[in-house]
């Protein structure tokens, strides 16, 4: 094992630590936007892939290259509009405004 | 400050100035975990969304300036395309449809990982006839892993949309197939590592683990995909970290591991929910042989009563606490707008109104919250199955809708049932039950519930919608 990976593996393992605590924090109430927002996490592979796609000799040839974008684009920004758009309807209690207020006053 | 002769080297390379790329990865690393952290409560989630987002478009931008990426066409391309179809279908999919929807976008991220690891790897066999451990034990499996998260994904995406049926799909010697699936895919990593014909043996690796996924996920029912859900989003996180150490870097780690970590932490919690072992939940097919324990069951069914909607109207409306039990049928009736219109209702006569939310209710975690949160319960009407058992003995009427098996008392008292074992909801526990039902079909566990029998049980049979639109109407001219 080379230095270098040495010091990724404890980059790893550190972050693995930190996701276990930071995440055993999180209610069952907010599960599904836990997961939706670790998928979007996750979509950090698009890094990877702008590296992969752009680089001098695309070794996956054009197709390949616009999929494997193509993929982890669809992770960050389905991942990240659906977690917003799930959140948006957690809510502490009925406000006025609303159509469950508007009903509870007819 | 005092360097030695030897150490002179590695000073010259630790005072080496950072990469600007590399100090935005760090911003990003630490905006992801703040971002988690503040997912620990409903006030702050959306706060800890943007800031996630935010830390990657940090990343990306980064990445851009990256001076080895030199031609943009595929980039833009890739990037336009998978933008909006990603957006398109965050916007226009159903609350119900959620399970799918995250199956799907867990599945683009397995795929990208691996592809990545892909392009990395054919970069390397072109110009080595030999990879250093470190290369080819991290590109096979980050390939392996994305692969498998990749197929067992779309498998699990066609169950939930019903593409294809979402009962155990099983054949004689599954195990044993797998099992040599699994060995051929090993085979081809070992081979890639040791050196041996290098392109074939890592195409053997990608493609048997691609043909794993397809065949892990198959026997899976529907009623376990919450475990496998959260399993798949492990498995793509720690693809993403893999590719990470490919590529050397260090974003890709520290976002892998926290999902890997994520991922983890929720299957063994799913698991732990149910009361079964992940082997159990991977290789038991639970579900397979509802036919033949429906068929059984249905002898048994003389004693359950059915009550029509004004009776169980009256039941209501007179309660002082009602206790809604939510389940996947309530998902698949889209029910949920008619169910708050009822609590509404009730609340108005002076009915106290709470919701029982059991861990794995729904094909994914916290499947109900996010439904009833879309129907703007107030998620301080919803308690965990911990918080609301002993509610049970003091609540008038208990309302099951379109939940089974997470209801069942044979899992308290009968040593013989499957589900033996497994925590349940209380609701024998009140005064009466009230259970909407679309047929007297066993639930997708294939086991009969005693609690229909139970003489405080009623039985309004029909769709679960229909059903609580009819009761809002009955509850309103009360």
């Amino acid at each position: 094992m080379s230095a270098h990976l040495l010091i990724e593996l404890t980059i790893f393992i550190l972050a693995v630590f930190v996701g276990f605590e930071v995440i055993s924090k999180v209610p069952a109430m907010l599960h599904t936007p836990l997961m939706s927002a670790t998928n979007a996490i996750h979509g950090i592979v698009l890094v990877g892939a702008l590296l992969v796609a752009g680089a001098a000799i695309p070794r996956l040839g054009p197709v390949l290259s616009v999929v494997v974008v193509a993929l982890a684009a669809v992770n960050v920004v389905g991942g990240f509009a659906v977690t917003e758009r799930m959140l948006q309807m957690f809510k502490p209690k009925r406000s006025p405004t609303d159509a469950g207020g508007a009903e509870t006053q007819r | 400050m005092s360097a030695t002769t030897s150490l002179a080297v590695s000073t010259a390379v630790v005072n080496a100035p950072a990469n600007p790329i590399d100090i935005a990865y760090l911003v990003t690393g630490v905006l992801f975990i703040l971002g988690l952290k503040f997912l620990s409560s409903p006030k702050t989630a959306r706060l800890g969304n943007r800031l996630a987002a935010v830390g990657m478009v940090i990343a990306i931008a980064a990445t851009l300036l990256d001076r080895h990426i030199v031609s943009f066409e595929w980039i833009v391309i890739g990037a336009v395309v998978g933008g909006i179809i990603g957006f398109v279908a965050a916007r226009a999919v159903k609350m119900t449809a959620m399970p799918q929807m995250v199956a799907i976008f867990n599945g683009a991220g397995g795929g990208a990982a691996a592809l990545v690891a892909a392009s990395d790897f054919l970069g390397l066999a072109a110009t080595q006839s030999r990879l250093t451990p470190d290369q080819s034990i991290t590109i096979m499996l980050s390939t392996v892993i994305g692969s498998l998260s990749f197929a067992g994904s779309i498998i699990a995406f066609l169950k939930l949309q019903e593409l294809m049926t979402g009962r155990p799909i099983t054949f004689p010697g599954q195990q044993v197939v797998n099992a040599l699936i699994l060995l051929a895919s090993l085979g081809g990593c070992v081979a890639v590592i040791a050196g041996y014909s290098l392109v074939s043996a890592f195409y053997v690796a990608a493609g048997a683990a691609l043909l794993l996924g397809v065949l892990f996920v198959l026997p899976i029912g529907g009623a376990d995909m919450p475990v496998i859900i959260s399993l798949l989003n492990a498995c793509t996180g720690m693809a993403a970290a893999m590719t990470g150490f490919v590529l050397g870097n260090n974003v890709l780690i520290i976002s892998g591991a926290l999902v890997g970590a994520s991922g983890t932490l929720l299957t063994v919690l799913m698991g732990r929910a149910m009361n079964r072992p992940l082997s159990n939940v991977l290789f038991g097919a639970f579900g397979a042989h509802d036919v033949t324990a429906g068929a059984a069951a249905s002898g048994s069914k003389g004693n359950v009563r059915a009550a029509s909607v004004e009776d169980v109207a009256v039941m209501l409306a007179y309660a002082r606490q009602v206790i809604v039990v939510p389940g996947y049928g309530m998902a698949v009736a889209q029910a949920q707008h008619a169910v708050r219109d009822l609590a509404t209702q009730l609340e108005d006569k002076g009915v106290t109104v709470k919701y029982a939310i059991h861990p794995v209710a729904g094909r994914m975690p916290g499947h109900m919250n996010v439904l009833l949160a879309e129907a703007n319960v107030p998620y301080s009407s919803l308690y965990d199955m911990d918080d609301i058992n002993p509610e049970f003995p003091r609540t008038d009427v208990a309302l099951v809708i379109g939940a089974n098996d997470v209801t069942n008392p044979a899992a308290r008292n009968d040593k013989s049932s499957p589900i033996y074992g497994m925590p349940i909801l209380d609701v024998d526990k009140a005064e009466h039950v009230v259970v909407l039902k679309r047929s007297m079909r066993s639930g997708f566990a294939g086991i009969d519930n005693p609690l229909y029998e139970d003489p405080k049980t009623v039985m309004l049979f029909g769709d679960a919608r229909d059903s609580v639109e009819k009761l809002v109407s009955a509850v309103k001219s009360l």
